[in-house]
């Protein structure tokens, strides 16, 4: 396999957004996955979402771990720094990262084997951390990348392509992004790109541990009958719950809305988060109660979708640590060598 | 009559884990040293919190002599599960000193050697109500009783009691009547001093004591850490912990309270080396401590960070092994799981620090190497060193030593079209260019990866691209001629690295 540029011949009349990028300068090299792959519609939702948050493509890092869904941050955003680290391992590369420079934006991509199976860890560990990220998790219910092997995502009595079933009972990553205290919450469908766009975007002006879990399927390994993550299974048993729209500090708010029907959650850069109800008996902020829904529907045969949590109010990794405003990055001997002088002192009381 | 042992000899502690002894053996090892006479502590202890056996033994040597002698010349015998052994382990015309306070049967004691009876839990029930305060002054009152029979100047015990204390003022006066309490009663009993002596000597000067792990720690607060990601394991704990407690001190701003460090306990050691290599990609400069097992669990991230070329920086605190082995006593055990760590071709830098001052001196500069050669680094030290005082030289540091960060293309030289290839040899050592994210809107950004890659870093598989990063990486190892560390010049030998 070898690397296929992108021409970057810039069409006269493509759109710029504020500070004058297009939409080009947030795609990346050509996908190599299988035509049709749910992860490069998601691939093409973070470009959206990137493009229309006006984001400087430099100050995103984008990180993962091994998989077909973890090679996609080769396929956007190709003016940022990108990190294939190990098999379910992105979360601490990602922590580290985040830890080194708290000014980026960090954008964590994962599989459902990267993160469900050998990951569980890692991913529990970073959530219950609450790191300022983007976590989603290309969920496609099989792992891609080693041809069609069940994951822990799958869901029980789902079928593999060749007939056999699955017997172990499945991950659920929502149920545990909530128990685990995850402050952004929210589960997505790659053929749903109207709804996936504002959950990428809700969850990168989120500040704290954001999670999307977004279905994804693999039409190679997990597409047939029988399967449960697979497109038509997926379209049928969707229930969203709300619809979001991102709205932008100090952007006249366009959508008008029956009273009540819409919900505002203030973000902590100003941004604001308009929520759409769709089921009236759904509440985001109340964990408890979502968890209950999310229970129950699924018990039901419903994948639910939307933003399923959020809480505006979160502290992150860095509030916990009382760490400095500044990256650590750009720290010098000045602020971290306490010098020859201390040193003497320290000697003396070792004597 | 024997010549009397002057400045040379062994004693050895048998104490029960837990009870408060550590503090006033180390009380007792500091107080010779004020004399001017070189000792060298050693901690034998079990993978127990309470109530098991341990171990301080001291050698008193004149000469410097640090190893373990073999043979106890004076057994403070305090443990009665041990005693047995312990009485046993004595030299012939050795001493022991016990707890007279019940009597024992003449069948517990050995003919050819002289008993010190002090009955220490008698005199602490008489002066002392407290349960705890009688506990913890019996320990005090032996260090009295040596202090008597060994002649040690009991004025350097005072004192070294008031540093200890102060601040916490009102513990002074009770240590120092403990500590009279013991000295009185051998003055009264025995003929003081016995034919182990202490003498004045000149053998310390401006010597420092302290253990290693300590030192590491410190080291990596000069060197410029500021991250640290761990998983608890002896003997390395006590590293992390110490650069912690010394960052609070240096590192915390004095008026807003916010922190210039980073200290993670992460779920295990390959959270750990993750969270090291991710730091270090981005800028900082990181460390994890740990041990065999914590190193065993690191391997394919060690090997990431090779490929990848990205600066970390791993304590490993040597301890028996293989497996969990033995968890608290000391081995050299993995130099080679470190010096090839990861599948595939790799080779690593390593450092051996050989007592706390070195320990302190290569932690600082591992950060510099890291950086310089955009590799893993290891300091492997073992818990000998780690987790004992050790009497070495001070540290010592040059205002003026500015830290390497390595080969870095700035937002200015990008904006200035200087061409940039993440894995380009522009200057044929081998060591390529790295940028940090975030460093310029358009220009510099590369795809770090553990796949195979050609010099832009992009994935290739094509078997030239696989030689040429192969034969660079190699290239790089040993011979950096633009390595401009001082103490890499002065210490490292070429043949030592690779
Ligand atoms: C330590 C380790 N074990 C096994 C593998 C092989 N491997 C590569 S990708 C993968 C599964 C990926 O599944 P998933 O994360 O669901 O990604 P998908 O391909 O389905 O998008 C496995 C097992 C590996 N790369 N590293
Ligand atoms: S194998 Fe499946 S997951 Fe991988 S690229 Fe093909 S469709 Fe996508
Ligand atoms: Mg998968």
């Amino acid at each position: 396999m070898t690397y296929i540029a992108k021409p970057k011949l810039r069409h006269p009349r493509l759109a710029t957004n504020k500070f004058g990028f297009t939409h080009r300068d947030y795609e990346g090299a050509v996908s190599t996955l299988c035509a049709g792959c749910g992860h490069d519609s998601i691939s093409a939702a973070i470009i959206q979402s990137c493009f229309e948050l006006n984001l400087p493509p430099h100050r995103i890092a984008k990180l993962s771990g091994i998989g077909c869904s973890s090679k996609t941050p080769t396929y956007f955003l190709g003016s940022s720094h990108g990190f294939n680290s190990v098999h379910g391992r992105m979360p601490s590369v990602l922590t580290g990262a985040n830890l080194a420079n708290r000014d980026l934006i960090y954008l964590g991509i994962s599989g459902d084997g990267d993160s469900a199976s050998i990951g569980l860890g890692q991913f529990a560990h970073s959530v219950r951390r609450g790191v300022n990220m983007v976590y989603v998790v290309e969920n496609n219910g099989v792992y891609g990348l080693t041809k069609g092997q069940f994951s822990a995502t799958s869901d029980r009595g789902s079928k593999s392509k060749k007939g056999a079933a699955n017997l172990d009972a499945a991950v659920d990553m929502v149920m545990l992004a909530m128990e685990l205290g995850a402050t952004y919450v929210a589960r997505g469908f790659s053929g749903d790109k109207s709804q996936l766009v504002p959950l990428i975007k809700g969850a990168i002006v989120h500040r704290g541990a954001a999670f999307i879990d977004c279905i994804s399927p693999c039409i190679a390994f997990n597409n047939h009958s029988g399967s449960t993550k697979g497109f038509d299974y997926v379209r049928e048993h969707n229930e969203a719950v709300n619809r979001l729209d991102v709205m932008l500090p100090r952007e006249p708010i366009t959508a008008e809305y029956e009273p009540g029907e819409v919900e505002e959650v203030a973000q902590h850069d100003g941004s604001v988060l308009r929520l759409r109800k769709l089921a009236e008996e759904y509440g985001v902020h109340d964990r408890i109660a979502a968890m209950n829904y999310l229970q129950n529907s699924k018990a039901a045969g419903e994948i639910v979708t939307g933003v399923l949590h959020v809480d505006p109010e979160a502290d992150d990794l860095h509030d916990n640590l009382n760490t400095l405003n500044a990256p650590f990055n750009k720290l010098t001997e000045k602020e971290l060598c306490p010098g020859s002088a201390a040193l003497e002192k320290f000697n003396a009381s070792r004597r | 009559m024997p010549q009397p042992k002057v400045n040379d000899f062994v004693i050895k502690f048998a104490n029960v884990n837990g009870s408060g002894s550590a503090s006033a053996n180390q009380l007792f090892a500091k107080s010779i040293l004020r004399m001017g006479v070189p000792v060298s502590p050693r901690n034998i202890f079990p993978s127990n919190i309470h109530g098991l056996p341990t171990w301080y033994e001291v050698r008193v040597s004149e000469a410097g002599y640090l190893g373990a002698r073999g043979g106890v010349d004076l057994m403070v015998a305090m443990n009665p599960q041990t005693w047995d052994r312990d009485v046993l382990g004595i030299e012939p015309g050795g001493y022991l000193l016990y707890d007279s306070t019940k009597s024992l049967p003449p069948s517990k004691f050995r003919e050819d050697i002289n008993v010190i009876g002090v009955p220490l839990t008698g005199i602490g029930t008489r002066e002392y109500s407290d349960p705890r305060q009688r506990q913890l002054f019996r320990n005090i009152i032996y260090i009295g009783a040596l202090s008597a029979l060994l002649a040690i100047d009991m004025a350097e015990i005072e004192k070294l009691i008031r540093e200890q204390f102060s601040g916490k003022d009102s513990l002074i006066a009770p240590n120092i009547q403990a500590l009279h309490l013991g000295h009185a009663y051998a003055t009264e009993n025995f003929e003081c001093p016995i034919d182990l002596q202490v003498r004045r000597g000149d053998g310390v000067g401006d010597k420092i004591f302290i253990e290693g792990n300590e030192a590491a720690a410190l080291g990596c607060v000069y060197g410029g850490a500021t991250v640290a990601a761990w998983y608890p394991i002896t003997p390395s704990s006590s590293l992390a912990e110490a650069f912690e407690l010394h960052c609070r001190n240096y590192r915390s701003d004095r008026k807003t309270g916010k922190n210039r460090f980073a200290v993670i306990q992460a779920e295990d050691e390959l959270a750990s080396i993750g969270m090291v290599i991710g730091a270090g990609w981005n800028g900082a400069r990181a460390f994890t401590c740990t041990s065999g097992p914590g190193i065993s669990l690191m391997q394919e991230f060690i090997g990431l960070a090779y490929f990848a070329e990205i600066p970390a920086v791993i304590f490993d605190v040597q301890r028996g092994g293989p497996s969990t082995g033995m968890p608290t006593r000391t081995q050299q055990s993995d130099v080679l799981s470190c010096a090839y760590a990861s599948h595939g071709d790799t080779k690593h830098v390593l450092l051996f620090p050989e007592d706390p001052h070195e320990c302190f001196e290569f932690a600082s500069s591992a950060f510099d190497f890291a950086e310089r050669l955009q590799t893993p680094v290891f300091v492997l030290s073992d818990l000998d060193i780690a987790m004992n005082d050790r009497l070495c030289e001070p540290f010592v540091w040059d205002d003026s030593r500015a830290y390497d960060r390595g080969k870095l293309v700035s937002h200015d030289e990008l904006e200035a079209g200087a061409e940039f290839g993440r894995y380009l040899d522009v200057d044929g050592d081998g060591v390529a260019y790295r940028t940090y994210p975030g460093t310029h809107p358009t220009r510099g950004s590369f795809f770090t990866r553990g796949t195979s890659k050609d010099r832009y870093a992009r994935y290739s598989e094509a078997g030239p691209d696989y030689q040429d990063n192969m034969q660079r990486l190699l290239r790089s190892r040993p011979r950096d001629p633009s390595c401009q560390n001082r103490w890499f010049r002065k210490h490292a030998s070429r043949r030592n690295w690779g």
